[in-house]
């Protein structure tokens, strides 16, 4: 066992760190309304053009091939130094994983290069109104069109992350009707100004036009566009999950970042603050700890070649559920000011308790934890 | 980077745990309460052969020269199998503050240490702030011990059991053997004061915290684990009740508790074998595994119901044990606090991972 990073991890930190301190914007609006996502566009691509956009993609696809170490260590200096949300998260963490792993060696040349650029943006089409935590009873149809080349797509997607700003959407349909639950889905990127496809943006809890409700009417998508085999979406798809609970899409930094300025706020506010909040913040400086070294044994595991699995959901609930108690313990320390939303906290409150709903609601994780890790039987 | 055991680590672990599925069964655990010394006839000098009592010795001093990394899962197996032996203040505590202190006293007293035929008690009173978490001198096997090594303030003493009385109190778990001392510190037994007898008695509460930690992680698995076995068998409705939603969240949540405390003491271990926060460290592992062994009691009984509540079944061997041990070294809130005063009150780089 050895808890330090080496001398060429602690090189690359320091680098990050100079070019983060030297290039991080000052504060922008937010990513999830029309004119911080364009703020948010243009540091995407000051990202990229330094090659800190996708630091552990191949030096091909933009990145800089950097070790799953070396990716936690960035994490940690870019919410160290206080940089922007990733507004193309969900093409760089949940859909490049997969394409890596089921896309052809033309999507991979077509789109990976154009995801780490924010040149391609996309959205997340899974949920449907009759389809959340149950992702299996998704109605959304593919048809096939053969006089097209493709397929057509039918149905209506919802709660749909940026799906008011972004340009394409990676999603599940079903293709075949005669196929139940998770057989017979296919997975498709779907550009979105397609003909057929209507946007229509919904506002969210916090105030943002963060969400949007997604309609497509026999819109053509032509066969390169299906990812993985037809029929073969569940299995596809999943591969993303993981990676939307687990490891990537929340690393450890962004959470220790927090923990240092709910410190910070105790140091400056937490004289008289009474011993309960005291202790919130010490278990959210601790927890946030805990996630690190547990994410470090996660990645030891994954380079010694095991796959990330239902332990996913172990890291879903740990960090969703840190998260609010980390909002939580500094709005206690805020007072009234945390209705004025002092410091952003409020409003990183309110995105905090989207945590254990999204990605699979918790309740559905502390499923998955029973059955697939003790072992307890279905339901 | 690499948070991992090695081969031989898991090897040790792996034999510990077959030797004690052997010889240290729930029924012998049982039988250990009606035992004058609590313990399970025979065991300790197996420990002691393996080298697990004398991992933390020096070759020199007849022990394997290991460090916390290599006794934390053995510590963990102890908790597993409920065994009733006094590894935690031997091996992890009194062996390492008799290395520190050297000289005569560790020549004399480590060898038959190691053996396995002499037991060392530790008594550390709440007189520093460091250690206003201590126990009291509610002193764990004292009776059975022919050295207690104890501090008192800054002082560290080591008394010969003759030399003292004890005054034998009965704990909840029946193969516990604890005692309050009646004994006043004289000059003739100091053997460390001043800053270096403070340091030594520091040291030595922030091993019995970890230590303890770590079969509290033991202990709670092995509750979990027994609940799990049950709700699959056990049925009602017509089914098995680890169907039901209601209990699967409740060793949902066990689970959860445990596969985060893990990681927590694990990194002690590191901090005691290479160096770095050791107070907070210490108090982290202690604060994590208790509220994890607790909770994972609370499920596994809930999950067991009427028959986890009956003393045929053997849960209460493991729930008393986890009871008496979350208090023992310090509980939860008071560690918690420890690592308050390092993180919240220090100097600004202590919340900061990477300043």
């Amino acid at each position: 066992m050895d808890l330090t990073f080496d001398d060429a991890e602690q090189a690359f930190r320091a680098e990050a760190r100079r070019w983060l301190e030297a290039n991080v914007p000052g504060p922008l609006p937010s990513g999830d309304t029309a004119e911080g996502f364009a703020a948010h566009l243009e540091w995407e691509r000051r990202l990229f053009a330094d090659r800190w956009a996708v630091v552990s993609w191949p030096e091909e696809y933009g990145g800089r091939g950097a070790s799953l170490w070396e990716w936690l260590v960035f994490e940690e200096e870019y919410w160290r130094a206080g940089a922007p949300s990733r507004v193309n998260q969900n093409g760089i963490f949940l859909l490049a994983p997969t394409l890596f792993e089921f896309g052809t060696d033309e999507q991979k040349a077509r789109f990976l290069p154009r995801i780490a650029a924010a040149v391609d943006l996309f959205c997340q089409g899974w949920s449907e109104p009759n389809a959340g935590s149950d992702l299996a009873g998704i109605q959304s149809r593919a048809v096939r069109d053969d006089a097209g080349g493709g397929w057509r797509l039918r149905g209506q997607k919802t709660w749909t992350t940026r799906g008011a700003f972004c340009n394409w959407l990676f999603g599940l349909f079903r293709s075949d009707p005669e196929a139940e639950r998770h057989r017979g889905l296919t997975y498709f990127l779907v550009p979105l100004d397609a003909d057929g496809v209507t946007v229509r943006p919904v506002g969210r809890l916090d105030g943002d036009d963060g969400f949007a409700e997604v309609f497509f009417e026999d819109v053509l998508v032509p066969d390169d566009l299906v990812l993985g085999e037809v029929h073969q979406g569940w299995r596809v798809a999943m591969a993303t999950t993981s990676s939307e609970r687990g490891l990537s899409l929340r690393s450890p930094g962004r959470f220790m970042a927090t923990a240092t300025r709910l410190v910070d706020l105790y140091r400056t506010r937490g004289a008289d603050a009474d011993p309960g909040l005291r202790e919130a913040v010490v278990r959210a400086w601790m927890d946030a700890d805990a996630y690190r070294l547990h994410t470090f044994g996660v990645v030891t595991r994954m380079l010694a070649g095991e796959s990330l699995g239902a332990e996913s959901s172990f890291m879903k609930l740990f960090w969703s559920e840190l998260d609010v108690a980390t909002h939580e313990a500094a709005l206690g320390l805020l007072g009234r000011e945390g209705e004025l939303d002092a410091g952003g906290w409020m409003k990183g409150y309110q995105f905090s308790l989207a945590g254990p709903i999204y990605a699979g609601t918790n309740e559905i994780q502390r499923n998955v934890v029973a059955e697939r890790v003790l072992g307890l039987p279905r339901g | 980077m690499r948070f991992a055991f090695t081969e031989d680590q898991l090897a040790l672990r792996d034999a510990v745990r077959d030797l004690l599925a052997r010889e240290c069964p729930p029924a012998a655990v049982r039988a250990a309460w009606d035992e004058p010394a609590g313990r399970v006839p025979g065991l300790w000098s197996r420990l002691a052969e393996m080298g697990v009592v004398g991992a933390l010795a020096s070759e020199g001093h007849g022990g394997m020269g290991f460090s916390a990394l290599d006794l934390v899962l053995l510590l963990e197996e102890s908790g597993r199998a409920v065994a009733p032996e006094p590894l935690v203040g031997v091996a992890a505590v009194a062996i390492p503050l008799l290395e520190e202190i050297g000289g005569d006293l560790a020549a004399e007293w480590l060898p038959a240490i190691t053996s396995g035929e002499a037991i060392v008690a530790v008594g550390l009173d709440g007189a520093s702030r460091e250690r206003s978490t201590a126990d009291g001198m509610l002193v764990e096997d004292a009776d059975a011990a022919a050295l207690l090594l104890l501090a008192a303030g800054d002082e560290v003493h080591a008394v010969l059991r003759t030399d003292l009385d004890v005054v034998p109190q009965r704990s909840v778990d029946g193969s516990r053997r604890v005692a309050h001392l009646d004994w006043a510190p004289t000059p003739a037994t100091r053997v460390a004061g001043g800053a270096r007898g403070r340091a030594l008695a520091d040291a030595a509460f922030d091993r019995g915290a970890f230590g303890t930690a770590a079969v509290l992680v033991g202990l709670g698995a092995a509750m979990l684990e027994q609940a799990v076995e049950y709700a699959k068998e056990r049925e009602q409705f017509g089914r098995p009740i680890g169907s039901f939603q209601a209990v699967k969240h409740h060793l949902a949540n066990a689970a959860l508790r445990l596969e985060y405390a893990r990681p927590i003491v694990h990194r002690a271990a590191h901090t005691l074998a290479r160096g770095g926060e050791r107070a907070r460290d210490a108090s982290m592992a202690k604060a994590y595994a208790s509220e994890a062994a607790h909770g994972a009691a609370r499920s596994s009984l809930q999950v067991h119901g009427a028959i986890g509540y009956t003393v045929e079944h053997d849960l209460h061997l493991f729930l008393k044990r986890t009871w008496a041990l979350e208090a023992a070294w310090g509980d939860a809130p008071q560690h918690r606090e420890r690592v308050a005063r390092r993180v919240l009150d220090g100097p600004p780089e202590a919340a900061d991972w990477n300043p």
